[in-house]
């Protein structure tokens, strides 16, 4: 076992980790952060996306004693300091952006990298950078109207409903 | 997964000297190996993370040529400007999570038969410098899954000499994200050169009647009389050898004509 | 009361707000105190005979607390088929048992044969590997055509390979081979349903714990019934008394199908509980979810259709094979009988219908109802058929379709294929979909397209579907073994907020925010003080769950009655309350009066008096403020729609892309058309998939190519269009009480046909003549469709 210590959420935390502990297990048993979910064994359904220094990642895919020393946000970090729902969150209930909730984390971690990089995006732009989250239940038409709204843009005009 | 060790080197020579332990396996981005250690498909008793190797790092212009570290992401090369078939190439990979671990020596070093990245190499006569030498494209992959690497050699750059005109043109496999076929096509003042991945059961490969009849009129129309064998294609759930053999004609022209 | 929070508005769903935070509570967030882990081994071979199982060494690795073997489970029950079906000749259907663990055989990839439960799923995961099992490979049977020829069976007491050979209607069969000899047209068309693999997001999960100091047993496990799963285990499989059983369901992320049947995992961990005394849970991974999850679909159909000169529909005759898999699930003889064969008069009047559906065992994972169940391979078949008829006689494909549509002034409607539809409007639906599809503007698209080097085609497609499968008589009739009801409480509490318990399950459909706003609307009150309480045996009267789209036409429905019942009850104790007759007393935005008079009790006073009941009349009234109702519908529910679509094809590669995608639907009356609209996104995002990616494929030893993401396809955001919904032609439906009908499995049904219709037609009008090309449409069935239509021209 070795020793892991990272921030996340903006919390100092360590943990004792084997070399084959993956991140996504030390959030969702050690930490007891569940919200990041685990939808495949191949990286590529996304439900597990959460931001390493930043960048996201798929987090079932990388050892947590790579993220020693890192600071990592997860789904349950993401609300306003008041608890209120972020513009992401706010916009996904908004506009329906979910159904079943599994993928959901996934989802809004992914927007608020894509936001970050390109705050106005295109309805294709949106499209390409969810390449690696899949969504069973929704279609996407929501998902991808909920980022656009979140971005400021007015998605009145996307087609009928 | 079976439990190993993880070491993170900080410097290079810190890195082979874990490599040379026994059972060490170097872990770039972890994007492919850490799916195959899950199924437990290897074992082995220590990773040696390449990540923190500081001489591994970053992207710089070399007169004629662009070197990439090895610990260099996807994500870090698509956002470079520098020689930009390269960077649309790398900024085709996989997804946006997945840019952002992968490593450009992790994928030459594993060599998938659908992997992006070895076709920018064959296709631009990169310089694979590994701890041990340097070694050309055109001797590094040496089919599926394999390449010239020894044991413990790790992929510590790669040095790319920046052509006049270059694209790439990548038809997915739909699933893995990978490429079915992709073609890299690049034009130097010795010539042109293209390079296939995807589709050959040999992975990466030059297709030297293409290479040949563009080098003589740069434009589509030139490929017009060939084909290519789909003796050797692979041929799996998502498309007989004949229609990949169709595809690299095809997508080698459209690389023609964005490369301009 | 506000306009938005009641029938027909779209309130904001209030479920979101955990889901988007991380605070959902899925099955394998749960961690109960001493929990161990079970892993399961699992056949790599599609065949075998099991010769002997050697777990000493497995039972000895650090951590190992327990192997079992089938064995162990011999002496109890099988996973039983949830439908009768008797064959032609009156035969019933042949009906294997489906043991915990497999047992003498192994019959597909995936079948589990033994589970190790640990301290840790890493100790587990290594003790599987140390059991050594000698099993002894056999021929694999996995095309039905040889397993209905062949000398290898799955089951070696069925020496067929045939389940059952069923005929839909028998009395019609020789009138309809009489039209179809006798028929001025005939066009024929042999298409394969593929087989697809349901994929919800939520890998499945159970964990089993066991009180011994009461004996109760507690399953969590990701369930679309758990009533369902409590009573198939306690009925049939483990004998556990149904009320030493708790079932709960807590979120789940998605089923489509695959979530509504009891599987042998939840007996192995509720078996392995009791033994440890400790929790045992068990999380699938995603290649365990491809191998051994029920997957769809997967019929291979020859279809004919007899026309008279005008296009006037004679007769449709269909001979399906449908794969079942290794062993029959719960659903899996209803799926391609009485939900498919039934529907095969689709929206016509055609007099003659007849359907032959042979089912076959393979050695492949079984197949039960997947989003649609049934009805997208009849839709699909029905409006493929059409579509080629129409080319063939150089007719409109939707003026061929509305010369053939049943008329409203012909409702009720006695299809031939034995089902009374109740309502609809079928031509309303088709103008609506050229209006929102822009039928109008395609031909300016198409040029553009080809302009663009692409060739554009546009399909179309009509469909019926059957939802909230009904009567429980009629059912029974008809071979069910399970009523097809559903039940509800709603319990007023004393401060006059109620909690509703349904017996359906959401897991995505929003029935925490819609169920609320039926209730609300009926009571006028605020729809926040309204809980909905589901997924636990513990706290819900009964329930059949949630599959079929039938949640809200019957459990909603059940959800009407039980407060009509509470309102009834409020308005006698408001009557006293208010010294006049309960005859006399009107409730109308959540206040009790007299009629013509201005004295009323506010509904949350009359909620007090019930529970706090001085100056009460106990001798004609009960305090407290629950009621229960249980309701059983009178029919089916008849969702129809028009469906358009138009694609590009790259005459290149083959590769099409989906640029429009309009649905018309007539749900009848609607409640929340913002979770109704999402509800079809999601149908159309899986029928796409269906049509142009999912391709569930074993080779000829029964090796799943597809077991994961790298090989199978789940539709993305960059393979869909934004979708045109529409669902302003409701015709409510009339025999429950809120006139729904169910929009679960539209999108799934509809768009299938309409996708292919629409390649077809792109190929077509690019000059290449093909007319069929089986699902997925991939690039490279394209490609190699056309080089065959060109070579065939030459």
């Amino acid at each position: 076992m070795t020793k892991v210590t990272m921030t996340v959420n903006g919390k100092a935390v360590s943990g004792d980790v084997e070399g084959r502990t993956l991140l996504s297990s030390f959030l969702r048993e050690d930490q007891g952060l569940t919200g990041t979910h685990v939808g495949c064994d191949t990286s590529q359904c996304g439900a597990c996306v959460v931001h390493v220094d930043g960048a996201a990642v798929k987090a079932c895919t990388m050892l947590a004693a790579e993220a020693d020393g890192a600071n990592v946000d997860t789904i349950e970090g993401q609300s306003n300091a008041d608890g209120s729902l972020n513009v992401i969150q706010q916009a996904f209930q908004d506009h329906h952006g979910l159904q079943c909730g599994f993928c959901t984390p996934g989802m809004v971690m992914s927007a608020a990298a894509l936001l970050k990089d390109n705050p106005k995006p295109s309805e294709t732009e949106v499209r390409e950078y969810l390449e690696g989250n899949i969504c069973r239940c929704t279609g996407y038409h929501n998902i991808v109207k909920a980022i656009m709204a979140a971005s400021g843009q007015d998605v009145t005009a996307i087609a009928a409903e | 997964m079976y439990n190993f060790e993880v070491e993170k080197p900080g410097t290079l020579a810190e890195a082979t000297a874990a490599m040379a332990g026994e059972d060490a396996q170097a872990l770039g981005g972890g994007q492919t190996l850490i799916p195959t250690l899950k199924q437990r498909l290897a074992s082995p008793a220590k990773l040696v993370s390449l990540s923190g190797v500081a001489e591994m790092q970053g992207i710089s212009k070399d007169g004629d040529a662009l070197r990439i570290g090895g610990a260099t992401t996807h994500g870090a090369v698509a956002a470079d400007g520098n020689y930009p078939a390269l960077s649309a190439l790398a900024a085709q990979i996989g997804d946006p999570a997945v840019r952002n671990r992968g490593t450009i020596g992790g994928s030459l070093a594993n060599n998938d038969p659908a992997a992006c990245y070895p076709a920018a190499a064959l296709g631009s006569g990169a310089t694979i410098i590994t701890t041990n030498r340097e070694i050309a494209a055109d001797d590094y992959f040496q089919g599926m899954f394999d390449t010239a690497l020894d044991e413990g050699e790790i992929v510590t750059a790669v040095s790319f000499p920046i052509p006049q005109a270059a694209n790439y043109q990548k038809f997915v496999q739909p699933a893995s994200r990978f490429a079915l076929v992709g073609v890299f096509l690049a034009k130097y003042a010795d010539g042109i050169r293209v390079a296939v991945t995807g589709a050959s059961n040999e992975g990466v490969f030059r297709w030297a009647e293409a290479e040949a009849a563009l080098g003589d009129d740069f434009s589509a129309s030139a490929l017009d009389g060939l084909s290519v064998p789909a003796d050797n294609m692979i041929s799996d759930l998502h498309g007989p050898a004949a229609y990949r053999a169709h595809l690299v004609k095809v997508m080698t022209g459209r690389a023609v004509t964005a490369a301009g | 009361m506000p306009k938005d929070t009641g029938i027909g508005a779209s309130p904001v769903r209030r479920e979101d707000v955990r889901f988007l935070t991380g605070t959902g509570e899925y099955t394998d967030d749960i961690v109960l105190a001493k929990q161990t882990y079970a892993v399961f081994a699992r056949s790599t071979v599609a065949h075998g005979t099991i010769k002997s199982i050697d777990t000493s060494a497995a039972e000895g690795m650090p951590g190992v607390l327990a192997v079992f073997t089938g064995e162990d489970f011999v002496e109890v029950g099988g996973n039983p088929a949830g439908w009768l079906i008797n064959s032609r000749n009156g035969e019933p259907m042949k009906e294997p048992k489906r043991p915990v663990l497999a047992h003498g055989k192994v019959r597909h990839v995936g079948d589990a044969y033994a589970a190790v439960i640990a301290e840790t799923i890493e100790q587990a995961r290594d003790a599987v590997e140390a059991i050594e099992a000698d099993i002894d490979e056999l021929p694999a049977v996995v095309d039905m055509n040889d397993a209905l020829s062949g000398s290898n069976f799955v089951h070696d007491e069925i020496e067929t390979n045939q389940c059952f050979d069923w005929g839909w209607i028998e009395d019609n069969r020789d009138a309809t081979d009489n039209a179809i000899k006798n028929a001025h047209h005939v066009t024929t068309l042999e298409l394969v349903n593929n087989r697809l693999v349901p994929n919800a997001m939520e890998p499945r999960a159970s964990i089993g714990s066991y009180k011994a100091s009461t004996g109760e047993y507690t399953l969590h496990t990701t369930s679309q019934n758990p009533h369902l799963t409590r009573l198939l285990i306690s009925a049939f499989v483990l004998g556990i008394p149904e009320n030493m059983l708790t079932v709960i369901a807590p979120d789940v992320g998605g089923g489509f199908g695959s979530k509504i049947y009891h599987y042998g995992e939840e007996a192995l961990v509720l078996a392995a509980a009791k033994k440890l005394g400790r929790p045992v849970k068990w999380t699938a991974d995603r290649t365990e979810s491809f191998l051994t999850d029920a997957h769809g679909r997967d019929h291979v159909t020859k279809i004919e259709l007899a026309l008279d000169k005008e296009g006037n529909f004679l007769a449709f005759r269909t001979d399906t094979k449908a794969n079942v898999g290794a062993y029959l699930s719960n659903f899996s003889t209803a799926t391609p009988t009485f939900l498919h064969g039934t529907l095969m008069a689709g929206n016509y009047t055609v007099p003659l219908v007849y359907v032959n559906v042979k089912a076959v065992f393979t050695n492949t994972a079984p197949v039960d109802a997947y989003r649609g169940a049934g009805r997208p391979e009849a839709t699909y078949s029905l409006e493929r058929v059409i579509d080629k008829a129409a080319r063939e006689l150089r007719m409109d494909p939707i003026e061929l379709r509305r010369k053939n549509f049943i008329k409203p002034d012909q409702y009720p409607y006695a299809s031939a294929a034995g089902l009374e539809y109740d309502a609809g409007n079928y031509d309303a639906l088709m103008d609506k979909m050229e209006e929102v599809a822009d039928v109008a503007g395609f031909e300016a698209r198409r040029k553009q397209s080809e302009a663009n080097g692409l060739m554009r085609g546009f399909g179309v497609n009509a469909y019926i579907e059957a939802c909230g499968i009904a009567p429980s008589n009629l059912v029974g009739v008809l071979g069910s073994r399970v009523g097809l009801y559903d039940a509800a409480t709603v319990r007023v509490n004393a401060t006059g907020n109620l909690s509703v318990m349904v017996g359906a399950h959401s897991h995505g459909q929003g029935h925490e925010t819609a169920f609320p706003q039926v209730v609300a609307e009926m009571l006028g009150i605020d729809p926040a003080v309204i809980d909905i309480v589901h997924g636990d045996t513990s706290k819900i009267p009964f329930g059949m769950g949630t599959y079929g789209s039938r949640s809200l036409a019957v459990c909603g429905s059940a959800v009407v009655r039980a407060t009509e019942k509470i309102i009834n009850k409020a308005k006698k104790i408001a009557g006293h309350m208010l010294e006049a007759s309960d005859q006399d007393i009107t409730l109308e935005n959540g206040v009790f009066s007299v009629a013509g008079t201005d004295k009323s009790v506010t509904f949350g006073e009359v909620a007090l008096k019930a529970y706090i009941p001085h100056e009460y009349p106990l001798e004609d009234i009960e305090p407290g403020l629950e009621e229960t109702a249980f309701y059983d519908p009178a029919n089916f529910t008849y969702p129809s729609g028009a469906y358009a679509c138009e694609v590009e094809v790259d005459p290149e590669t083959g590769k099409v892309r989906v640029d429009r995608m309009c649905a018309v639907d007539d749900f009848g009356n609607v409640i929340n058309p913002m979770i109704v609209t999402g509800q079809v996104h999601g149908g159309l995002a899986q029928g796409i998939g269906q049509a142009l990616v999912e391709n569930t494929s074993y080779d000829e030893n029964g090796q799943l190519l597809s077991a994961s993401y790298m090989d199978y396809t789940m539709p993305r955001a960059d393979d869909m269009p934004m979708f045109h919904v529409d669902h302003s032609q409701g015709t409510p439906c009339t025999h429950n009480p809120l006139g729904v009908k169910g929009c679960g499995e539209a999108g799934a049904i509809g768009s299938p046909p309409t996708v292919v219709n629409a390649v077809i037609d792109a190929l077509q009008s690019g000059g290449t003549n093909v007319t069929h090309i089986d699902m997925p449409v991939t690039p490279a069935r394209v490609w190699d469709a056309m080089q065959n239509a060109k070579s065939e021209e030459a």
